[in-house]
Formats: structure tokens, sequence, C-alpha cells
């Protein structure tokens, strides 16, 4: 999954940056130089860039111009004092949350960012059907019987109809068209799932009332293909990718520690089970970049370092680039290969964790409001 | 699904009161070239009585954020209590001396008023207020329930048919200006309406209550941690909601002379269109937008197509929301939730 | 589905098996339950007291006509049961399904269909309704699908009515063509054929609707019925999964407006009032809102009571002193306080499904916390 991304990205890659104006001149050109091939084995590629996101709730700034990386394969920590802005980060590279200035790529691709001629979008919807409509009309003062104008209309209506869905799918080929015509949107949190981000919030979000296993079962749902029209007619297609998925879902609950508990309901399993169900749907829509806010809150110190230890092994075994918001500094210590410190929405301090750990800086914004 | 909890209750308008004074003001110099002075003034007393029911829907929006489908007929049976009231202390025909006229009107007002501010209180608290933590579906079903209670009440009381209103004003008593003939009563509806707004607008930026109502909006759970009483200031919202509602229906009880068991459901939908055309949650905005609807109401009968009126009022809402769904104003409502 | 035991992961082929017996069973079930309701229905009919109110053939009539509510009920189960969305507007589509059939099989527009391909053309003109409708307004906050179609559901019948070069306003298009089957003619005096199909129709539809909730889609609904942003953080379109179910639901009344218009011969604006919306709406919420056999029970149980059992109690009272009340102008002041009171106290329905009852009453049991958030529009804290 991860091969197949990596081929089309090289040439993503350089767009990129070509696109994105970025301040600091030594990191474009680095970035730049790393495009061709030959390199990126030396320096990982980029798997999501951040560029001067800001976003703000009226007048505070949560987040103010913040620059970000995430090298593929490495773990990445944020963190910084409570209201920090860390999890309205988390969310606009989630494409939850409209930035209010910045774009964000991800493989490769540009994700987010300010909406250009937005306003054009209904216009595409609008405009066939109201030519074909309009035809219609011509034809009806030429030929009296109103029947070509009637099946114009209908035909009209079809034309509206296939462009409505088309926009609601967002299929490739409206995609293709909205690039054409110059019209830029921001990606949806389910077009951020499928280009291959996977999370888990903050206050455990499950499905309360499904089951374990469905709760998976969503995850997944990007990954499955089975149609409406697959279930209504129950294809054997369908029936076999149900059952495959079952299992599947099965597989991914054992691998978090849910082995036995796929009829649970959600919502009667005890905490900790809950932060790791959410973390077995996080991973069931096969990211390549996992992003989890503060996954051991509210933990004691046994499962904190059990779902530390997972946390490490998913990565490990599913080859997980993962981008983690945490207040406890065992877990970042142990196991970032970069921390990014932010405090009042700003980037104070980035670096290993050794670096950041004594810097002054962030000494002094945690001694100012100390974590958790 | 947008992150900001949207409401701001105040009124003040982003881009500066200036330009939106002036753009107002184009519009009404091209509204009184579209319908001319006679109908102008007949496009401003309807859209003063939409534009004060609009304003109850924005600030139960605003402030929980749910559609309040009652409202419509919170404002039908204003009017069947104001004319009720005028049938009871016996008042036939037009008063003639204006000490008296004056004296009934505040009453009236106050009565009316008084009483659908508690009504509306009462639906909050019975209704809503035990399904504030529910699925949002469970409101949403009581509200268009509770519209349907209320219609029936009327009906029963009143029955199917459209009941005539006692006429206290003299509909003859008229002025000429620029070649149109004005009621007074015409004059009278924009004064209240204008008046009321300006008194909410008021309330809400200046008092006590009116800042535990824009906290409560904006965030429910800060404003508690910060003291606010947030059953007492949601039940307020509903009481003035329904209040400036009530208001709208004695105005129309005057103004069109009968009221009818389910014209509140109609009046709830065109409003509602007002709202979202200003900019839910915002009550500058659902005010212009109900000028705006009885624009459209004064139009389509001056060209004909008053048939075609809902039609209308609907197509404006469906553009609205495909276009510019958080409104002319601006109000920056989740576009994705 | 979730009563089914789990099977051991490592014996897929079996596990395969067991599903397609199972997933072939809950079709087979459906039909041999339907099959005898159908039969049951007839014969309790003819028996005291039912058969004192009215005559075997004036039961089977109105049996079919509870059936077209029986179907409205299913569709917008979809809508407000599976998918969580509230639409308020329903009746629009049914008028949509009943006057595509009248102008596909009417001396007025001079067309003769054949009924049963107009069933589903009705159906997908009222989807094409609903997916105009639903496209601009899904994408925003939930409400706005509630006004949206409630006014929708108010222009729609404006519209017949004042296009009246087109569908003869207020008095309707008459001598719809009747449905025949091979050399069966049905005839308004013989309503045996109408039943037949109605239930032939119902039964459809409850399997397909068994099916979508049982797939990929139907875990989507609920999931986006529970927390919109979680499922769409999980990957889930919500906008067109909404909109799937919204133009579903509107396709099922399609059909039953298709139905309608061939069953009366004769479409008016004045049938698909908001009053049709909204006893559907009631028999959803009474029936229990996602639970299929449940809306299908209080779908039935509510037209008979309307047509039947209220007219009889007016009957009944004529001459007491109770006789000022008239139990039929009344029957919507009744809904509406059945509609508040059930979600005030029952809000899982009188035939609830369990996981309906788990949701609704989530409210009560984590006591002080937050609403299922995709509600608030609120994100994290
Ligand atoms: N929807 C919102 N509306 C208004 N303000 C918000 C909203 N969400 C977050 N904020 C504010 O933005 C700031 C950053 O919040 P954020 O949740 O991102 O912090 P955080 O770093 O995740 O903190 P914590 O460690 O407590 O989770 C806070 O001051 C918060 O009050
Ligand atoms: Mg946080």
């Amino acid at each position: 999954m991860s091969a197949d991304r990596g081929n089309t990205n090289a040439t993503g890659e350089a767009a990129v940056t070509g696109g994105v104006a970025a301040e600091g001149g030594a990191t474009t050109a680095a970035a730049d130089a790393a495009a061709p091939a030959g390199k990126a084995a030396a320096e990982p590629r980029i798997l999501l860039r951040a560029t001067r996101v800001t976003r703000q709730f009226g007048g505070l700034v949560a987040v103010r111009e913040i620059d970000f990386d995430i090298p593929e394969g490495a773990i990445v920590s944020l963190i910084g004092p409570n209201g920090a802005g860390k999890t309205t980060f988390f969310n606009v590279l989630a494409g939850v949350t409209e930035p209010t200035a910045g774009r964000v790529d991800f493989v490769g691709r540009r994700m987010i960012a300010r909406p250009v001629r937005a306003w054009l979008e209904p216009v595409i919807w609008l405009l066939p059907s109201v030519i074909v409509g309009l035809i219609a009309a011509g034809l009806d003062t030429v030929e009296r019987s109103g029947r070509l104008a009637s099946l114009a209309a209908i035909v009209a209506l079809l034309v509206l109809i296939a462009m409505l869905l088309m926009a609601s799918i967002r299929s490739d080929t409206y995609r293709r068209l909205l690039d054409r015509m110059g019209i830029f949107r921001s990606a949806r949190p389910n077009d951020m799932v499928r280009a291959g981000l996977g999370r888990t919030f903050q206050n455990i979000r499950l499905f309360q009332n499904m089951t374990a296993s469905e709760n998976v079962l969503v995850g997944m749902h990007t990954r499955l293909r089975s149609t409406p029209l697959d279930a209504l007619l129950s294809t054997p297609r369908q029936r076999a990718e149900e059952a495959r998925s079952r299992v599947r879902a099965s597989e991914l609950l054992a691998l978090v520690g849910l082995e036995g508990r796929d009829d649970t309901v959600a919502r009667n399993l005890p905490y900790g089970d809950q932060r790791r169900l959410e973390l077995a749907r996080a991973i069931a829509s096969e990211p390549s970049l996992l992003l989890l806010d503060e996954p051991t809150a509210g933990m004691n110190p046994r499962e904190t370092a059990d779902l530390t230890a997972l946390i490490a092994r998913l990565r490990r075994d599913l080859g997980l680039t993962i981008l983690l918001i945490e207040h406890d500094m065992r877990v970042v210590m142990g196991i970032s290969d970069r921390v990014t410190v932010l405090d009042h929405g700003e980037r104070i301090a980035e670096g290993t964790p050794d670096e950041v750990r004594r810097d002054p800086r962030v000494i002094e914004a945690y001694l100012g409001a100390p974590a958790e | 699904m947008q992150m900001q909890r949207s409401i701001r209750l105040p009124s003040r308008v982003r881009r500066g009161p200036y330009q939106l004074v002036g753009a107002v003001a184009i519009c009404l110099v091209a509204a009184y070239i579209l319908v001319g002075a006679q109908q102008f003034s007949n496009f401003l007393t309807v859209g003063a009585i939409y534009a004060l029911i609009a304003l109850g829907y924005t600030m139960v929006y605003g402030i929980i954020e749910l559609i309040n489908f009652a409202h419509g007929d919170v404002f039908g049976m204003g009017a069947f209590v104001a004319l009720w009231l005028l049938t009871v202390a016996g008042f036939h025909g037009a008063i003639d001396n204006p000490l008296v006229l004056a004296v009934v009107l505040v009453a009236l007002f106050l009565l009316t008023m008084g009483i659908m501010g508690l009504v509306g209180m009462v639906i909050e608290r019975v209704a809503y207020r035990p399904l504030r933590n529910a699925p949002r579906l469970a409101p949403l079903i009581t509200a268009i329930g509770v519209s349907f209670i209320l219609e029936n009440i009327m009906q029963a009381f009143f029955g199917p048919s459209p009941v005539t209103s006692p006429q206290i004003f003299d509909l003859n008593a008229r002025f000429n200006v620029a070649g149109a003939s004005i009621g007074y009563l015409n004059v009278f509806i924009v004064l209240v309406a204008v008046a009321l707004m300006i008194a909410l607008q008021v309330f809400v930026g200046r008092t006590r209550l009116g800042r535990a109502m824009r906290s409560t909006a904006q965030d429910r759970e800060a404003a508690q941690l910060m003291g606010v009483n947030i059953d007492q200031t949601i039940a307020i919202t509903f009481f003035i909601g329904s209040a400036l509602a009530g208001a709208g229906g004695i105005v129309w009880a005057l103004y069109f002379g009968y009221a009818l068991f389910n014209q509140g459901f109609y009046a709830g939908l065109f409003a509602f269109t007002a709202a979202v055309l200003g900019g839910i949650g915002n009550t500058t905005g659902a005010a212009l937008g109900g000028f705006f609807i009885g624009f459209l109401y004064v139009a389509a009968a001056q060209y004909g197509y008053f048939r075609w009126f809902e039609v209308l009022v609907f197509g404006v809402l469906v553009l609205v929301l495909v276009f510019r769904p958080s409104g002319l104003l601006g109000q920056q409502l989740g576009e994705r939730a | 589905m979730t009563g089914e035991a789990p099977a051991p992961p490592e014996r897929v082929s079996l596990l395969d098996r067991v599903r397609a017996v199972s997933a072939s069973h809950r079709s087979v079930s459906s039909i041999v339950t339907m099959a005898i309701v159908t039969a049951v229905l007839p014969l309790a009919a003819l028996v005291p007291p039912f058969s004192s109110f009215n005559p075997q053939s004036v039961w089977v009539n109105s049996f079919a006509d509870a059936g077209v509510f029986v179907l409205l009920a299913l569709g917008l189960n979809i809508v407000v049961g599976l998918a969580g969305l509230l639409d308020l507007g329903y009746a629009a589509f049914f008028a949509i399904g009943a006057y595509t059939y009248a102008y596909g099989a009417s001396p007025f527009s001079g067309n003769d269909f054949p009924f049963w391909i107009m069933l589903l053309v009705g159906a997908l003109v009222a989807a094409t309704f609903g997916l105009l409708l639903g496209a601009p307004t899904l994408r925003l906050r939930g409400d706005y699908l509630a006004i949206v179609t409630l006014g929708f559901g108010e222009i729609v019948p404006t519209v017949f009515l004042n296009a009246d070069k087109y569908t003869k306003g207020t008095n309707g298009i008459s001598g719809v063509y009747a449905p025949g089957l091979l050399n069966l003619h049905f005839q308004s005096t013989n309503p045996w054929p109408f039943y037949l199909t109605m239930a032939a129709i119902v039964t459809v539809a409850i399997i397909a609707i068994f099916r979508l909730q049982d797939s990929r889609l139907g875990r989507a609904w609920m999931a986006i019925r529970e927390d919109e942003l979680a499922a769409a953080s999980n990957g889930v379109n919500t906008v067109s999964t909404k909109l799937l179910a919204f133009a579903l639901g509107a396709s099922t009344a399609g059909l039953g407006g298709v139905f309608v218009a061939a069953k009366l011969s004769f479409v008016s604006p004045d049938q698909f009032g908001f009053t049709v919306s909204f006893t559907v709406l009631a028999m959803v919420v009474l029936g229990g809102m996602g639970n299929i056999w449940g809306v299908g029970i209080g779908a039935f149980i509510v037209f008979i009571i309307q047509t039947v059992i209220l007219k009889e109690l007016n009957a009944a009272l004529a001459g007491t002193p109770l006789a000022f009340i008239d139990f039929l102008q009344y029957q919507y002041l009744l809904y509406g306080l059945a509609l508040v009171a059930m979600m005030l106290l029952r809000p899982e329905g009188l035939f609830p499904s369990a996981r309906r009852r788990r949701e609704l009453h989530v409210a009560e049991e984590t006591e002080g916390e937050p609403a299922p958030a995709g509600a608030m529009g609120g994100i994290e804290p």
C-alpha cells in the first residue's frame, strides 16, 4: 500500500515544494534538492507538510503560523501546556477545522488551503443542465409539439443529477474537472482518510452504541468496495467481503489486545479498552500517517506503559508514521524521533527529545503552566 | 462541522456599519423604484412583521442551535390572543380618540407580548429543556410536535376558518406623500417594529442578561463556569423571542384584520428564510432578511405572481443555502456539519 | 446482526456459509412473515368485532391503503431512523411519484406506460428530486434539512396547484389508468389485486432495507447518526451517505405515490399536504425509529386507528354527552402530543430496536456528559 503511494509521489513532492512560499530559504532549498529519487533514500520524504498554518477563534489565535513537516516513518510528538493549540492544529491537519490561513500538503497533494473560486462550484453543477434547458426551450419554439422539449427537460434533469452525484461522491473525474477550472476546496476529513490519514480523539469518540467489531468495520469503510447495489442484491462479492472484513476486524481487535470483545457494545468497555478500540478503528483504514491525540490520557502508569509499547509495535509492524500529542513526558521522550513544542499557538522549540528537554523556553513554558 | 460555535448575538457587523447602511439604503431605493411609493409603504409594513418573527428564530437558534418549528405558531397564536383580547375588551370599530387608542395599544402590546413570552418559556421548559442532551433529532421532533399542538389548540378555540379581528385603527386615516396614500397604521407598525428591534439590540448589547445570552450562545460550558445561569438565560431568550413573535402577531391582526389557525406555519417558514438570509444567529441580519421577504411579498403581488410567493421564498432559501450558507451578513455557520 | 454468535476466524469458508444462509434466512423469514400477515389480515376482518365495522372487501381495501402508509413509513425510517436525518416534507416525494404515474398513464397526458415500469420510473423521479434537494442541503448542518424539506413539502403541492396548465390545478388529473397484469385488469371495485400488489411491494421493501441496514452503507448511516464527526474522521463520506439515505427514502415514497395514483385513478394537490408528512413521521416515531418491523407495525396501527377506529369512536359517542369531541378533527392534536410525549418519555418508540434504545437513553445513563458531539458543532474542548 505505501509502496504504490511512494511511486506516485516522487513528482508530487517536487510540486509541493514548488508551490509553497516557504519562509526558511534553507529548508526550501534542501527539499528541492531532495526531490530527485536518488537522494530520497538518504533523506526520507515528507509525508505531511504544514505551511504557515494559522487558526483563529474570534480574537483568539489558537495556532499561529506553524510550519511543520512529518517525515515518513518517524514518530513526531507535539507537546505544550493546556490550551497551547495542539488539538486545534491536529484538527486542521485532519480536515476537521478549516485554517484561517496556511496550507497542508499530504502525500504530495495540496489538501487544505484557502478555497479558490469556490463559488464557481455550484455554477458547475447548474450550468450544464441550464444549457440543455435553454436548448430545450429553443427547440420548443421551433418544434411546437413539445415532445422534444420535454425530452430535453428530462435530459437536463439527468445531467443535473449526474453533476450533483459526482460532486457529492467527489469522484476523480469531478476532482479533475475542478482542477481544470482552477477551483480548490479543502479536503474534508473523509478525503484525508482516503488519502491515508488515521486519527484518534482526545476525548474518546467511539460509536458508543455499536459493537467493537462494528466500530472497526466503520474504520475499514474506505477500504471496502461493495456498493449499495451489491448489498441490495446480496451478491457473492458483498457476502465474501463482509465475511472477510469481519475476520479482519477480529484480527485488528486482537492486535490491540481486545480479542474476543468483538460483540461488546463500545460503551460497555472499560476506559482503557475504549482507547484501544479507538486505536484499532483508526488503523483499520490502513493509514500511512496516524494522528494520536493524548492516547494515554486518564490512564494509570501501567496502562500507559502498555499502550506506549503497543504504539511502538504498531508502528513497527504496520510501517506507520505517527504524530503524537502527549502530556506524559515519559511517553514522549521514550518513543519520539522529533518533538515540537507549542505554547500559546506558537512553536517555541523543535528538535530531538534531548534538545527539547534542555531548551530554556520549554522549561519556562512548562513552569509557567505546569503539565498534568 | 466547523469548529467555531458560530453564534454571536450582538449585531455588530464585521464589515463596518457604514457599508451596511449604504447597502441598505441602495436596496431601499431600488425597492422604491421597483414597486412605487404606495407599495413601498406596504413592503415596509409586511417586512416589519416578518422581521419581528425572524428575530425570535435567530435568537433561539443562536443560543441553543435548535430550529424552533413552533415559533411560527407562537406568532400565529399572538394574532389570536390580540384579537381575542380586543374582542373581550369590547372593541369593535375604530377608536377615534388618539389618547384612548394609545392606551389600548400599549396595554394590548404589553399583555399579548407577555402572554406569548410565557407561552414560549413554557414550550422551552416542557419540550426542549429535558432534551438538551438528547440526540439532535429529539428536540426537532418535539418542536414539530409542539407546532402541531399549538395549531390544533387554535383550531379548537377559533375554528378552521379565518377569524376577523376588531379594527381599532381607523383605516381611512391616511396621509398623502409622493403621490401615495399611506395609512397611519403602516407608519405605526414600522415604528413599533423598529423600536422593538432597537430595544432588543440595547438589551442584548448593554445589559447583564444580554451579556449572559451572548456568552451562553458562544460557549455554554464556559459561560456556566463564569457563573451564568444557563437555564434562566435560555428561558429568557425564549421569552423575548416569543414576545417579539407575539408583537408580530398583533401587528398582523391589526394590519390584515384577521387570523387563521395555521397562518404561523407559513409565516414561520418565511421568517426562517429571512433569518438564514441574514445569517442565522445574527439579529440585524434577521431583521433585514425579514424586510427582504416583505419586499418579495409586495413585489410578487405587484407583478401578478402572488400565488408563486411561497415558491419564490423557497427558491431564495435554497439559493442562499447553496451559495452563501452563512447568510448575507456572514455568520460563520458550520458549512460541513 | 448483533445476535449472531461470532464464528471462529480461522474457518472462513464455514463462516461464509453460515453468513450466507443467515442472510438468505433474513429474506426468507421476511417473506414468510409477510405472507402470513397478508393471509391473516383478510381473515381477521371476517371475525367480530372487526366484521361488525365493515364488510371484508372494505377492510381489504383499507389494508391496501394502510400498506401505502407502511411503505411510506419504511421509507421515512431510512431517513429518520437509519441515517438520523429529519425529513418533514416526505409527502412531496409521494406527490411526485403520484404525478409521475398520472403523466405516464392517463388520458390527460395521452401516455399509457405499464404500471410496473412506472413504479420504477416513479421511484427514480422521486429519488432525483431527493438528490436535487439533498445535495445543496446535506452539506450543511442537519437542521437545515428539516426546514428545507418542510418548505419543499409545502411548495410541491403548491406547484402542482398553480401550474394548472400542466396539472389541471385543483381539479387534479382524473381517469389515471389502472394497472394490469397478464389478463387481469385491476378494478377499483375489487381491492384484492391492489392489496396483494401492495403486500408484495412492502415485502420487497422490507428485504431491501434489511439488506442495506446490514451492509457497509448501513453501518455508515449508524455511525453518522451516532457521531458525524467521528464518522467523517473514519473515512465515511457523510454527504453522499446522507444523500443516499435521503434519495432512497424519496424513492420509496415515489413507489407509494405511483401505487396510490393507480389505485385511486386520480391525483390532486390536496392529497399530499403537510398532514401526510406529519402522519408518517408520527408513525415512524411511534413504531420506533430505526426498527424496521416496529415502524411497519406502527404505521399499520396508526392508519387503522385513523381511518376506522376514530370514525367508530365518533359514531359510538354520537348522542352521548361526549359527542362534541370530534376525534377525526383532533387526530393531529393527538399526533402532536404523541410526538412530544414519545420523545420525552419513550424515544425508542413502542416497538424499539435494542440498539436504538441504548442510543436514545444515553443521555440519562451518562448523566452530565455533553451530547454526542456531531450535534453541537463543537469539536474538542
Ligand atoms: N471551537 C473552539 N472555539 C473557540 N475556541 C476554541 C475552540 N477550540 C479550541 N479553542 C481555544 O483554542 C485554544 C487551543 O485549544 P486546543 O484544544 O487546541 O489546546 P490543546 O493544546 O489541545 O490543549 P489540551 O492540552 O488541554 O488538550 C484554547 O484556548 C481553546 O480555548
Ligand atoms: Mg488537546
